[in-house]
């Protein structure tokens, strides 16, 4: 038996390395459909664009579905109070994920240019919405989200839509939204027709140094505004809590990073980034693929480990703060779970990439047009 | 108090977007075996028709798939965005089959999918076979942990409430998994799954064959369907019937409901064939009554009683009056009044604490209530009788008429007149939505019987959604009808337009209209882009 504090940290652990596996494959495909019509000057070529994603993109999205499930089933709390507070921004989510599929597989069963462009749209605002919103979700997280939560443990959000949308979190959106493209763009490089793939180098390139500019703006931000938050006391940690009985504080979040270990993640964000831009010189799509997906770990690494222990801050009433001591599930839930993951992660590792490996070829124009009536 | 509107919005939101997944589902469900099916033919005999079958009704299943997909993802992010206490009052448990199905099912299903779609020449013919299974079993997993949640929701067994947490927790996870219920259902769903995506292909295979158009691809794929179809179909009966026991075990209400079964009988009961529930008077207008069945199927004995509506009502009452005193105690611990005595008294009703919070509805505080409000409260902790009862006859109705008609199918398939009987074939293609009727029908028994629990005797649905307005359910849900119903024209438009064609869709040059095509193109050289021709 694990015991129970070591399984909370253990649970926060997983549910970012799923977060950080979302946004590494599922990252790829957005950033792929976010870039096409720049990429794609016509069907063919958006054709390629979307066939280099079209055998992984739906395996790719499980792994948002796995994250939601996972942040369900290890901390209900946060689940219950970030979705239902969010609601208009997550049903905005919802709505933009809802074109991917479709258009994916419906947008080249038909011939008409009308039909493709029309697809070609909702893909694009499919793609690129979720991506802003997400990160406008983690500016919101790291100012504190106006929620309370009564005896009952009923919780209860006071904000409305349009405040989650402040300078800050579209900062945070920003960044998101630089990182995807030069995530897409490096997978293009390295599946697409030569054409594409030239082209996609730029967006790479240029959503590297957005990516290294912006970051280190809303890490300065972070520092300026003293924005964060700081548990003072907090019961024993071993056991179940009650989520009110805690003392919460202001204090800059940046006070973590008085240890140089801590500088890790954000170096690996900056660091990752421009190595990217340097192996895209090179034409190395593959290599910068890689650099890319660490950039992205350590961003979102960055932003995860300046909260901890916090997983989502209440500024209305701080000490209903949700964190990973005493929003979590039950001892026996978190055990379980922790097994099927131990043993399900790397079975599910493995198998996808047998599949890249099986698909891992550059999608030219003339397979497109060889398989005219096969390929999305 | 939480507003009486929000609480019938949230719950037309989920249902009518559960109900909208579940078009998509049972096709998923079943297409995926048959798939299967036929390329197993297809790489055990190398017969290229075989292979073609797999590729045209891989076609129409990927038309579906897509919209299975989309409208997932809503069922997945509801819980937290309209049910919000729910998530946290029982997450630690249905959580966890939910995660679950993530990790074992929907990654398996959803990566090797792509393969299935792209790998055609990438991989051997024995890979490709291993992934068509693998996409078969994946959908049928997500279909099991799936039905684990719904099946605890029904039957919550292996749970024990915190009063420090305030929520229920998990004591026994395999009191979760093993649940009667869960399983039951699993094998009754997936079955009306492959009944659906049989019906389908006999169905659109009975077209070409009215057509005579590609009559050796079409009597294929009918034989392939009425054999599946009536494995499936015995299958979905049986597990009804076992479905039934289940019930009369662990949702007596639910039971009396569907069967109008107001007063206690005589062991063995009869069973109400047909009538009128009247839920005012609490009787059934123009009953016809058939001797001693109900007590038969719900408890499988003859001196077994089936405990009427009114009794319930009557016991229901009297767990209220419990139920109270546990959750005025639970209060004041919550705020602060943590003593002994508040501790015993709790302890003492605990097991009627959900009774307690069916109060919540009526007065603010429920030590408050008056005799008047519990006793209102007892009469609606029964669900309403009339649409459970109609609902309930038209599943098994369809089900009846489904195996009626794969009989004759069968017949078609051993005689070898496929294209002899018309007006069978014609029955075969107007069958196509029966399946769908009896889902439907069957899952809106399930649901709606449950009320007034979100949770089975646990929590009250009225207490289980989000801090949320009506105003933003409203324009939530008008969104959710406007997209939904646009993606549902577009997706029929495509199934009707690519199930019209067949398997010339393909373009191998094989098939009828095809040939017809290509003797026109020879004709005039039309240029392939402008009007909608099909990729
Ligand atoms: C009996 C079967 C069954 C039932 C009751 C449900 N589903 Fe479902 N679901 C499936 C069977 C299924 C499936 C057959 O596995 C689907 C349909 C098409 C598909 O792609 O997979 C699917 C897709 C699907 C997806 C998309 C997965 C992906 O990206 O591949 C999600 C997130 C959900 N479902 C979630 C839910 C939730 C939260 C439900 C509870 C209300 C639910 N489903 C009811
Ligand atoms: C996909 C097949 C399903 C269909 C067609 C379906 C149908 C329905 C319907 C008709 C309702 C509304 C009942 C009412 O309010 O009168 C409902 C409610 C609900 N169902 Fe289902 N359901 C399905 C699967 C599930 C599953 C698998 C779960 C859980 C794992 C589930 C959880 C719920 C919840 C939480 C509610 C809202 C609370 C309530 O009204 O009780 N449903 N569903
Ligand atoms: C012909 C005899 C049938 C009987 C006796 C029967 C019985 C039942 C019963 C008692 C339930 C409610 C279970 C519950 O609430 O816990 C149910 C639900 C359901 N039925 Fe049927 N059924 C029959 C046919 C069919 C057919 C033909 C289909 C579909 C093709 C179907 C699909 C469903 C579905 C999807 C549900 C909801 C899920 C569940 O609760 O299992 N049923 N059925």
């Amino acid at each position: 038996m694990i015991d129970y504090e070591m399984l909370k940290l253990i649970w926060w652990l997983l549910v970012g390395v799923l977060l950080i596996g979302f946004a590494i494959a599922d990252g790829m495909d957005m950033g792929a459909a976010i870039l096409m019509p720049f990429v794609g000057r016509n069907d063919a070529e958006r054709r390629v664009v979307i066939n280099t994603i079209a055998p992984h993109w739906d395996g790719n999205q499980v792994w948002l579905v796995t994250a939601g499930g996972a942040i369900f089933a290890a901390w209900p709390p946060v689940y219950a109070t970030a979705f239902s507070g969010f609601y208009f921004a997550m049903l905005l989510v919802l709505l933009a994920l809802f074109f991917r599929p479709v258009g994916f597989d419906y947008r080249s069963k038909i011939e008409s240019p009308q039909w493709r462009t029309w697809w070609d749209r909702l893909i694009w605002f499919g793609s690129f919405v979720p991506t802003l919103v997400f990160g406008v979700a983690f500016g919101n997280l790291l100012q504190g989200v106006p929620f309370e939560v009564d005896s009952m443990m009923r919780a209860s959000y006071a904000g409305t839509f349009f405040e989650l949308l402040n300078p800050f979190a579209i900062l945070c959106g920003l960044i998101s939204v630089a990182m995807i493209v030069m995530h897409g763009g490096a997978w293009l490089m390295a599946r697409a027709d030569r054409v594409v793939a030239e082209r996609s180098r730029v967006a790479l390139q240029g959503g590297a140094i957005a990516l290294v500019v912006l970051f280190m703006i809303a890490g300065a931000w972070v520092g300026q505004s003293g924005m964060g938050y700081v548990v003072t006391e907090i019961g024993d940690t071993s056991g179940a809590m009650n989520l009110l009985n805690k003392s919460v504080t202001h204090a800059s979040w940046l006070a973590k990073y008085d240890n140089p270990l801590e500088w890790i993640a954000p170096l690996l964000g900056i660091a990752g980034a421009l190595v990217a831009f340097a192996l895209a010189g090179m034409k190395r799509g593959g290599l910068a693929f890689v650099a890319s997906s660490l950039s992205m770990a350590g961003v979102i690494a960055t932003a995860g480990l300046a909260m901890f222990p916090f997983i989502m801050p209440s500024s209305l009433q701080p000490a209903a703060s949700l964190t990973l001591w005493d929003a979590t599930s039950s001892a026996m839930t978190l055990t379980i779970m922790f097994w099927v993951a131990l043993v399900m992660v790397p079975v599910i590792l493995s198998y996808t990439l047998w599949c890249y490996i099986k698909m891992w070829r550059r999608i030219t124009l003339e397979h497109i047009s060889s398989n005219n009536h096969v390929l999305y | 108090m939480i507003s009486e509107s929000l609480v019938e919005l949230s719950r037309w939101q989920f249902a009518l977007t559960a109900l909208y997944h579940f078009l998509f589902v049972p096709l998923t469900l079943g297409l995926a075996f048959l798939l299967a099916i036929m390329e197993t033919v297809y790489v055990v005999t190398g017969k290229q028709i075989y292979q073609d079958m797999v590729k045209f009704w891989g076609k129409l299943f990927g038309i579906n798939f897509a919209l299975g997909v989309t409208t997932g993802l809503t069922m997945e992010f509801q819980f937290g965005t309209n049910w919000a206490y729910y998530s946290h009052y029982v997450g630690d448990i249905f959580g966890a089959p939910l995660a679950i199905e993530g990790l074992v099912a929907f990654f398996l299903e959803s990566t090797f999918v792509g393969l299935f779609f792209f790998g055609w020449d990438r991989l051997s013919k024995y890979q490709h076979l291993t992934v068509t299974w693998l996409v078969a079993f994946g959908s049928n997993f997500s279909a099991l942990w799936i039905l684990i949640a719904n099946g605890w929701m029904q039957n919550p067994l292996g749970a024990e409430f915190n009063i420090d947490t305030m929520r229920m927790e998990m004591q026994d996870f395999a009191l979760v998994l093993f649940n009667p219920v869960a399983q039951v259902k699993f094998v009754h769903t997936v079955m009306g799954g492959y009944v659906a995506g049989a019906l389908f292909v006999l169905g659109i295979s009975a077209f070409y064959l009215l057509k005579k158009r590609d009559v050796a691809f079409a009597k294929r794929s009918f034989t392939v369907a009425s054999v599946f179809g009536m494995c499936a179909v015995l299958g979905v009966m049986l597990l009804g019937d076992e479905s039934g026991y289940e019930m009369g075990d662990v949702q007596k209400y639910k039971l009396a409901a569907i069967e109008a079964e107001w007063e206690t009988q005589e062991a063995p009961a009869s069973f109400t064939l047909f009538g009128i529930p009247n839920q005012e008077t609490q009787q059934t207008d123009f009953a016809i009554k058939i001797p001693y069945v109900l007590g038969l199927i719900a408890t499988r004995s003859t001196t077994e009683q089936v405990t009427g509506l009114k009794d319930i009502v009557a016991q229901h009452e009297q767990r209220i009056v419990n139920g109270i005193q546990a959750v005025t105690a639970l209060t004041a611990i919550r705020s602060g009044n943590d003593t002994p005595e508040a501790r015993a008294v709790f302890e003492q009703h605990k097991q009627d604490l959900g009774y307690g919070m069916l109060m919540h509805r009526y007065v603010a505080d429920p030590a408050r209530s008056t005799p008047e409000q519990i006793h209102q409260a007892a009469i609606d902790s029964i669900p309403s009788v009339m649409p459970l009862f109609f609902a309930f006859r038209l599943m098994v109705a369809c089900g009846i008429a489904m195996f009626v008609l794969l009989i004759a199918a069968l017949w078609i398939c051993y005689t070898r007149r496929y294209t002899q009987y018309t007006w069978l074939l014609r029955a075969c293609l107007c069958a196509i939505p029966l399946p769908w009727l009896a889902i439907e029908s069957g899952w809106f028994v399930a649901e709606f019987g449950r009320q007034p629990w979100a949770i089975g005797e646990i929590l009250p649905t009225f207490m289980a959604t989000s801090s949320l307005t009506a105003r933003d359910l409203w324009i939530s849900l008008v969104g959710f009808i406007t997209v939904y119903s646009a993606l549902l024209v577009v997706e029929m438009w495509l199934m009707f337009r690519f199930a019209r064609l067949g398997p010339s869709s393909l373009h191998t040059g094989r098939y009828h209209l095809e040939n017809q095509r290509l003797e026109a193109d020879d004709a005039s050289p039309a240029p392939v882009t402008t009007t909608t021709k099909l990729a």
